[in-house]
């Protein structure tokens, strides 16, 4: 049985403490473990509580990043990186540029959402995405989250990995899906990932070609030959998925491909609104069905102009 | 006169006819960048430089954005100061730092972002890694940052061998302490469990109250006085303190003769340097 990806970032975890090195974050070593995603350490062991200060708490961690000690700074829900970003965007991130002394640290940052109200749901990698010198990886499986801590390791940036709770339990890797002349591309990140597939696939099933191209690596930004090449070859363009909103990465990333390819990209994104904590009133990741109903809306919509 | 205040009188002399030097230039438009005067705080980082010097401890200082005094009294580079000034990549910044980011990777000095109080929780976090001793500087008014106050209370929690000097000149830009707040950082610190104390700027006071600093984390409130504008070449009271002429007239001729030495010495590193261009 393949690994889940909390039992990837579990070990990952263990052998970067046994290596000499920390893990921050706050209410870590409580019940549950964030998840289940962390050994069971403790401060001797290099699992480090922090107080309940949020920006203090992420400057502490940059102070420790900047003397050499590559931490691991956990923050149980994206919307605490508000309180989080300041010091870590404005020293961490710039250090490097200014100073010459790299500040590596790699923000584990877990997205969650339903009926957990308007500052903890969702993803937050847009906050971030603005400013230089960081590099920002959405993993939702094991081979990805390995791949994403690889990078760390042999790197000098922050790197902000956007996780969520809902993959961890997630065991097999994510495959591309790229027809020839398909209808249209699908470019799905984080949690948006397997609800895309399970449209495509009942799309595809019912006689449409639907190309799905997973995006992983968030910042830097590459749009490969092949995915340039997918998407000028739909018929009805692109479409950017994401769970957080879309004026941020998903646009930023749609631009960039619009401008490489000549095609219309859209995103499907959070609602521009405020979640509440009661079902009827919460901002979800778009599902299945919103997916489907997008693609279809989008290919009556210019079915007659072709992108 | 004891040795140790001549001595401190020379770290002094250098910073404050570097900054006079500065004022000068700002004036004269020599600059292309909004510049931090230190004059009339320098005694605070002189004595401090002159006591880890007696006692052979090298620190790791995390530095705040009016920091030209610490810099020079911890015996940076002061070319590399002037070429940071001038916006060259041979300053200590590599032209990027300007006046308020300055650093010495030689003196283990740590440049700030800009963000006011930022350099407090990060030389926690550095300390804890490393358990070194370790100085960071502060304004009285960006000790007053929410994030400034959380990483006091991790330093105390952790015993970490630290020690927070608050540059109390009393105003935040112009805006008085009083108009503020109703508290002061002595206080706070106290609350924390940590030692902490409030002193003038006078040399033997500061070399008293570092008696056990790096024992565990300590807060010294130290009140002094902004010689100059909170940036560029100005100034907003004739009749302020000044501690640096007090020492001066205290210590007679030879601080007289160490100042015109330096005097010199400064103005003939600002020709050579401004000669490079």
């Amino acid at each position: 049985m393949a690994k889940t990806v909390r039992e990837t970032i579990k070990e990952l975890t263990r052998n970067h403490l046994l290596a000499g090195s920390k893990c921050y974050g706050q209410c870590l070593t409580a019940v549950g473990w964030v998840g289940g995603t962390l050994p069971e350490f403790y401060e001797k062991d290099g699992m480090v509580e922090l107080s309940m200060a949020d920006v203090a708490g992420a400057g502490i961690v940059v102070g420790a990043a900047l003397a050499g000690e590559r931490p691991i700074y956990v923050v149980r829900y994206q919307g605490f990186q508000w309180f989080n970003a300041p010091i870590i965007a404005n020293y961490a991130m710039k250090s490097k540029d200014i100073w010459k002394r790299p500040c590596p640290m790699l923000i584990r940052s877990i997205a969650m959402e339903g009926g957990i109200g308007p500052v903890a749901g969702s993803s937050h990698h847009s906050i971030y995405h603005r400013m230089p010198g960081v590099k920002i990886i959405s993993p939702m499986t094991a081979k990805e989250y390995t791949m994403a801590y690889e990078n760390f390791m042999s790197d000098d940036d922050v790197y902000y990995i956007s996780e969520h709770r809902k993959s961890y339990d997630n065991n097999l890797e994510l495959e591309n899906i790229i027809h020839d002349n398909a209808d249209i591309t699908l470019f799905p990140i984080s949690i948006t990932r397997f609800a895309a597939m399970q449209a495509a696939t009942e799309l595809n099933e019912a006689g449409y070609k639907i190309n799905v191209i997973h995006q992983v690596w968030i910042k830097p930004f590459v749009f490969y030959e092949q995915w340039n090449t997918a998407l000028k070859n739909s018929k009805f363009g692109g479409l950017v998925l994401d769970d957080d909103y879309a004026e941020g990465v998903a646009s930023s990333i749609a631009h960039t491909m619009m401008l490489e390819s000549n095609s219309r990209v859209e995103t499907l994104c959070l609602q521009n609104k405020t979640a509440g904590f009661y079902p009827s009133v919460d901002n979800l990741p778009p599902n299945k069905e919103q997916i489907k109903k997008k693609i279809l809306s989008i290919m009556k919509q210019y079915g007659s102009r072709r992108k | 006169m004891s040795e140790f205040r001549l001595n401190v009188f020379k770290r002094a002399s250098l910073s404050r006819n570097f900054e006079q030097f500065v004022f000068n230039g700002i004036k004269n438009k020599v600059f292309k960048l909004p510049i931090y005067l230190s004059a009339g705080q320098e005694y605070i980082s002189a004595t401090i430089a002159q006591v880890m010097n007696d006692k052979d401890i090298e620190p790791n200082i995390f530095i705040q954005h009016r920091g030209h005094s610490t810099y020079l009294s911890f015996e940076a580079s002061i070319e590399k100061l002037i070429d940071e000034l001038l916006g060259r990549k041979t300053g200590c910044a590599n032209g990027m730092g300007g006046s308020a980011s300055i650093h010495s990777v030689e003196k283990n000095i740590f440049g700030h972002d800009g963000l006011m109080g930022s350099q407090v929780p990060i030389a926690v976090g550095h300390c804890y890694k490393t358990q070194e001793p370790t100085i960071v500087y502060m304004g009285d008014a960006s000790a007053e940052e929410d994030y400034v106050l959380g990483a006091l209370g991790w330093a105390s929690t952790k015993n970490l061998p630290i020690l927070f000097i608050v540059e109390d000149n009393n105003l935040s830009i112009l805006t008085e302490k009083k108009v503020r707040r109703n508290w002061e950082m002595q206080n706070v610190a106290k609350a924390f469990n940590m030692r902490a104390y409030s002193i003038q700027d006078e040399p033997h006071s500061i070399r008293d109250s570092l008696a056990g600093a790096f024992d565990g984390p300590m807060l010294l409130n130290i009140g002094t006085h902004r010689k100059f504008w909170h940036s560029g070449a100005g100034i907003d009271n004739e009749d302020i303190f000044d501690r640096y002429m007090e020492e001066m007239k205290l210590l007679g001729p030879k601080a007289l003769l160490i100042h015109e030495e330096t005097k010199n010495k400064v103005e003939k590193l600002w020709q050579k340097q401004l000669e490079k261009q």
